[in-house]
């Protein structure tokens, strides 16, 4: 074991920490905002609503993600003339933005659904008993509904979560310096790949690690008593 | 569970098989695949270009059996270190870097290289193109001052792992932002889009690019640079320790040379000679 090498390493595979999480965080954060909104709209039963937003989800959920992010930033790249004409060029000839846009579509898709089975999974009852106490259907959602099915999705978003910080690695190849980026960097400088990628795997895992507990966390504080697991 | 035992067992062989060339007379050849004129992938799916004919025409004078394959360019010489393949052949230069974990044959090819822009930039109206040496340090250095407040504040292109893109880091690292891309076809792309305002490669290459539809506007500039950071031009790489084959490539490589098979098959694929000495 040469643990020098790993003093080398480290330092400049975390110097690419911030875009990941910047990444992270940005999209799952606009991803949140869609995918509830869009579950919430699914709740209607008006089909000019909940068709396109199927549509939406099923296109996003049944592609692989790679091919999102190419197709955002090459595929788009070559409508700049158009793109230039309504405005939009100074957002899609960033790499950045591409990249924050296809991931934020992509986990608002999969959010949306867990989210929909979330609120679908409260008890009737509940809403029943809320309406007959006279609450108007927006406050329903507001009180009971969704606090209810929030906590209830979080195990399940907290899955989307960490996959979507894998996501992110695929960031490098439309030229962004994430971790992934850089440990392929590293791997020409040095052709070492084993331990260039068990340092960006154990970056990954460290992050991972700290949003499970963080969402554990969060998931405990939520719940009342008789629902918390004893530790 | 006997199923699942036989099936990883099946898979260990297989992975162990990788490689073991050693004593037959049979080796593999990997290439990018993505490197037009040098190799690429045509629409049905085969390998082409000058390096896939050339290794062709050695593996014929050295009377081996070769199997050529495609291999992601960032994991190429990690892989050969693994034993997947034997032979790169992939425009890879000879750099004293790479020397240190693998060896090379002689080179069979000498490619300069330079910045590929649009025509009306201030960077095509204003520098020539003739070829520099970065070992006659002086005019290397003059020919670089030169480019430096041309290329000032500029996005520049280039494919990741390479030497084109040490290159760029060591001499004009300061001066522009690098992008890098895990293919040229990327770059080239980003190039059309006007995301970078330059992309930097071997000047074949650039010029393969330039034929594309979609490029009229562009053209290529500054001096073509070779030498120093960029070795002894492109080689055959394979493992340290396989002296044996690597003398066999060089004695098919000279005899390629000598009978002009590589000028002719240069000349096929990139419209000019790029034997190492022409």
């Amino acid at each position: 074991m040469d643990f020098s090498f790993y003093l080398i390493i480290i330092p400049k595979l975390l110097s690419g920490l911030p875009m990941t999480l910047q990444l992270t965080a940005i999209s799952v954060s606009l991803g949140f905002i869609l995918a509830l909104t869009l579950a919430l709209l699914l709740q209607t039963k008006q089909r000019l609503v909940t068709l396109p937003i199927r549509t939406f989800v099923a296109i996003f959920r049944g592609t692989p993600l790679l091919l999102q992010i190419f197709l955002i930033y090459y595929g788009l790249g070559q409508f700049r003339k158009d793109l230039q004409f309504v405005g939009l060029w100074g957002f899609f000839r960033e790499p950045y933005w591409c990249a924050i846009l296809a991931l934020s579509l992509n986990t608002a898709a999969y959010g949306s659904e867990i989210l929909r089975g979330a609120i679908k999974s409260v008890p009737k009852g509940l809403v029943e008993a809320a309406r007959a106490s006279g609450l108007s259907y927006y406050l329903t959602m507001r009180l009971v509904v969704l606090p209810i099915a929030l906590r209830q999705a979080i195990p399940s978003y907290g899955n989307e979560i960490i996959l979507m910080v894998k996501g992110t690695s695929l960031a490098s190849v439309v030229t962004l310096m994430e971790v992934t980026g850089i440990a392929h960097g590293l791997i020409s400088e040095t052709y070492r790949a084993i331990e260039v990628f068990v340092c960006a795997g154990a970056i990954y895992l460290t992050i991972n690690f700290l949003i499970i507990r963080g969402l554990a966390a969060l998931e405990h504080r939520l719940s009342p008593p008789y629902l918390r697991k004893r530790t | 569970m006997k199923k699942t035992f036989n099936l990883i067992a099946t898979l260990l062989a297989l992975s162990v098989y990788q490689g073991a060339h050693a004593a037959s007379n049979s080796i593999t050849i990997a290439t990018e695949g993505a490197y037009p004129p040098w190799n690429f992938t045509t629409s049905d799916g085969q390998l082409a270009g000058f390096e896939v004919d050339l290794a062709k025409v050695l593996c014929k004078k050295m009377a081996m059996d070769c199997t050529i394959i495609a291999q992601d360019w960032s994991g190429m010489i990690p892989a050969l270190k693994a034993g997947k393949f034997d032979v790169i052949m992939a425009g890879m230069f000879i750099t004293d870097k790479r020397l240190e974990v693998m060896s090379f044959s002689q080179p069979y090819a000498i490619d300069p290289s330079s910045f590929a822009v649009e025509k009306d930039s201030e960077l095509a109206k204003s520098t020539d193109s003739e070829k520099v040496s970065l070992n006659d340090t002086e005019k290397a250095q003059a020919a670089i001052e030169k480019l430096r407040p041309l290329l000032k504040g500029k996005t520049v292109g280039v494919q990741a792992s390479t030497t084109l893109y040490e290159f760029l880091k060591k001499y004009f690292g300061d001066d522009i932002k690098i992008r890098t891309y895990k293919t040229t076809e990327q770059r080239d792309l980003d190039l059309e889009a006007g995301r970078v305002d330059a992309i930097y490669g071997q000047r074949t290459v650039l010029a393969a690019t330039l034929k594309n539809d979609g490029f009229q506007d562009f053209m290529i500039a500054g001096p073509g640079f070779y030498g120093g950071i960029f070795g002894r031009g492109v080689g055959a790489g394979v493992r340290k320790d396989d002296d044996k084959l690597r003398e066999k490539l060089n004695s098919a490589i000279q005899s390629a040379i000598a009978d002009g098979t590589i000028k002719q098959l240069s000349e096929k694929w990139m419209g000019v000679d790029i034997t190492p000495g022409s």
